[in-house]
């Protein structure tokens, strides 16, 4: 290939020197060595992914790249799977997202996580997500694409379980991983579909092969959409998979802030974005894409209005965030889901840190009700955070105000289901800065509610990468819709544009208008009862109890969940353990040896009589029976009676 | 060449052989005095001894007879330790009846 050298596969592979370094050496290295590596491998990927950026950016570097020859993995029949790689404008977006917010992340747990005894166990984690995910990025192919799709899966699971100490963070990081598997599942499926179907796993091939046959649709790629959307649920924590990542909190902060909010959680959105071009061709998977994200924004969005613990309010709302995202994919604005999914890792990674900070200052107080009064303690914690809720809520000109409003007039636009789908959207943004602007006044205005607390700043190594996101926060969105979609149109096709549609500019307008006077309302609502009259909440929860209750226990989908699948399952596995396992199979097993054992020594103890004489007949016997065998010639006997013995015969 | 040689056929040095050895087995095993079955096995192993002379005779081979004297040196050596085991058995037990004497069961 002409043209600069573009390094790709060592984007992945430095994380992961990073990893086996600090993994395998990591106990005996000083602080400061495990630090230099942990940060100095995201650091190099991010340059080198910000280098093929600048060269996209002058001109010097056409996408997409897909260099030939790649080692092959697997061949398999008419199999054949390779290591290559993709770089398009999508997986573009996304390796910036993944390793610049990555490496973003990994400066603020150095100052987060400094007095940890598992150090370097954390930092190794976190570079083998790093490693992974941008496996998954680059995956020119489903099963490669699957490779890091597991292995964030893994890495998550470690990380969430960090403090394994801790039965509930251990049972959150076992939660996390089972839950996923449901969704793997699907994906595998889906990858069976596509070998059956095209003979290929490989992304450009089924492209290329689509492209070929237009009067392709539904039927058998709607199965196969479907089955991948079933995997995109599990990990983008979509319903009714989304079970897992409130309770994924348990792991360190940095860890929701870069897996749970900002990439890994994202990898649904984009998997579905990567084989948009099987959802382009099924208008019914389409539609459930964009029924289950809407669903699941609107209903994650009304469990985070009573949340207490500030990590909880935040995992809501990534999964809101997240239905917004698949809402997006829904009506095929793929662009417009990718342009969400980065303004969105900005905020929400800001979200967390912020809260992080919060928790690190007041001494690992997670709960919103000890809070307040926060905003001259932490003035920059502060700062950034209301950054961060101003741009999630959706105000002009913040980040979160493009993004939004670009998959709500793409919804719009989406004919007479595009307009429900609207309207749920827009009730979700209402919700959004209403429960953020909530948990921004609980934490930071008012007097402090714990008067044990001695709130402090936390450390630069933190509050650095805060001010950089605030930054991305408030201006990752002025690069525009239609430039963002231009740029991505070659990978993932084009949206509707303002410009060119029907009802053109004004409808536009009127719908982010629409959207910011939302938000408004949700920041006045927020304000009348977390400021103005702090009593209210209380007493609008006991004036309506069921409602409340029905929240504050998240719709008893656990509760649900355990009672239809977990319960029967366990009672199930107890049943085939103790009963088909234990007691059959291993008792039996034991039992028929036993016995025959027992039974054989009862019938041979007949000899051992102890008795001499007894022996001495037996001895006489087999002696008699000898001499029988010897001087008898029985070949002529048997003869005689016209039975041939083999020798005799021939 | 002897005279009797001749008249005393190989046939009846074996008859006799094997009606001693009978006579051992059946006292061996219809007696209960450990000493009278002691005598038994002798018996035998006296039958046998007449038959490998017998033998060694008939083919003028002097194998035969240096195969009792081993026999011989065996049967005296086990009515050494056979008689002091039985010995020992009687001071413990004060019979010599073998059907009592079945601690070996089981």
């Amino acid at each position: 290939m002409n043209g600069p050298s573009l390094f790709l596969p060592l984007i992945p592979l430095l994380p992961f020197v990073g990893f086996l370094l600090n993994g395998v050496l990591g106990r005996r290295l000083p602080k400061g060595v495990v630090s230099a590596i942990a940060l100095g491998a995201p650091l190099a990927s991010f340059l080198l992914v910000l280098r093929l950026g600048l060269l996209v950016w002058s001109g010097s570097l056409a996408l997409p790249v897909i260099e030939p020859g790649a080692p092959v993995w697997l061949s398999v029949g008419t199999m054949h799977v390779d290591f290559g790689t993709v770089l398009d404008p999508l997986s573009l977006v996304m390796l910036l997202v993944v390793t610049g917010v990555g490496f973003l992340i990994h400066i603020y747990s150095v100052g987060y996580m400094a007095h940890e005894k598992g150090y370097w166990r954390y930092f190794a984690y976190l570079n083998l997500f790093l490693f992974f995910m941008t496996v998954l990025v680059q995956a020119g192919n489903a099963l490669v694409m699957f490779v890091g799709w597991e292995g964030v899966g893994l890495a998550s699971y470690l990380l969430i379980g960090f403090w394994f100490q801790k039965p509930s963070a251990a049972a959150a990081g076992m939660k996390a991983f089972v839950v996923n598997r449901v969704g793997d599942f699907g994906f595998l499926i889906g990858m069976f579909l596509l070998l059956a179907t095209f003979g290929t796993l490989n992304f450009s091939e089924i492209a290329t092969r689509l492209a070929a046959n237009p009067e392709l649709t539904g039927g058998v790629l709607t199965a196969t959409a479907l089955c991948l959307f079933v995997g995109a649920t599990g990990k983008s924590a979509q319903l009714p998979l989304y079970i897992w990542l409130p309770d994924a909190m348990e792991g360190p902060t940095p860890v929701s802030a870069l897996i749970h909010a900002a990439t890994m959680v994202t990898a649904g959105v984009y998997m579905v974005a990567r084989t948009h071009v099987l959802f382009d061709r099924s208008p019914f998977a389409l539609a459930v894409v964009a029924i289950v994200g809407a669903a699941t924004a609107l209903f994650a969005a009304t469990i985070g209005l009573v949340q207490t613990d500030i990590k909880r309010v935040l995992a809501y709302s990534t999964v809101s965030q997240l239905g917004y995202m698949f809402l997006g994919c829904g009506v095929a604005a793929y662009s417009a889901a990718i342009f969400h999914l980065m303004t969105h890792a900005f905020f929400k990674a800001l979200l967390f840190l912020a809260a992080g900070s919060v928790i690190h200052g007041l001494g690992d107080e997670q709960d919103l009700r000890k809070m307040g009064g926060l905003r001259k303690k932490m003035p920059v914690t502060f700062w950034t955070m209301t950054a961060a809720v101003f741009a999630i809520a959706g105000f002009f000109p913040l980040a979160g105000f493009f993004s939004k409003d670009a998959i709500l007039y793409e919804a719009f636009q989406h004919g007479s289901l595009g307009k429900a789908l609207w309207f749920v959207g827009v009730v979700t943004a209402l919700l959004t800065s209403f429960y953020m602007f909530r948990l921004w006044y609980l934490a930071f205005f008012g007097e402090s509610r714990d008067p044990h607390a001695h709130p402090h700043e936390s450390p630069w190594s933190m509050l650095g990468p805060l001010s950089i996101l605030a930054v991305l926060s408030i201006a990752g969105g002025w690069i525009g819709m239609e430039r963002f979609g231009a740029f991505l149109a070659p990978a993932v096709g084009t949206i509707v544009d303002p410009s060119v549609a029907p009802g053109g500019k004004q409808l536009d307008y009127i719908l982010s208008a629409l959207a910011v006077a939302v938000a408004a309302l949700g920041w006045y609502i927020a304000h009348r009862f977390y400021h103005q009259r702090p009593d209210e909440p209380a007493r609008l929860a006991v004036a309506v109890p069921g409602a409340y209750n029905l929240l504050v226990h998240k719709y008893y989908v656990d509760e649900i969940y355990s009672f239809l699948i977990v319960k029967p399952l366990l009672a199930f596995s107890r049943f085939v353990l103790e009963w088909v396992v234990d007691f059959a199979i291993l008792g039996g097993a034991a039992w028929v040896l036993g016995g025959t054992a027992q039974l054989g020594g009862a019938i041979l103890q007949r000899w051992q009589s102890g008795n001499l004489r007894s022996y001495a007949a037996w001895l006489a016997l087999g002696a008699a029976v000898l001499l029988l065998f010897v001087l008898v010639p029985w070949t002529s006997v048997l003869a005689g009676f016209g039975i041939h013995l083999g020798m005799v015969a021939r | 060449m002897s005279l009797w040689q001749q008249d005393v056929p190989l046939s009846l040095y074996l008859l006799l052989s094997a009606l001693l050895f009978a006579l051992g087995v059946v006292g061996f095993l219809i007696k209960r005095n450990l000493i009278t079955m002691f005598m038994s096995i002798e018996l035998m192993l006296n039958a046998v001894n007449l038959s490998f002379v017998t033998f060694a005779h008939q083919w003028h081979a002097v194998k035969g007879q240096i195969f009792v004297f081993f026999v011989m040196m065996v049967a005296a050596a086990e009515a050494a330790v056979g008689l002091a085991i039985i010995i020992a058995v009687f001071r413990a037990r004060s019979t010599l009846a073998v059907d009592r004497i079945d601690l070996m069961k089981l």
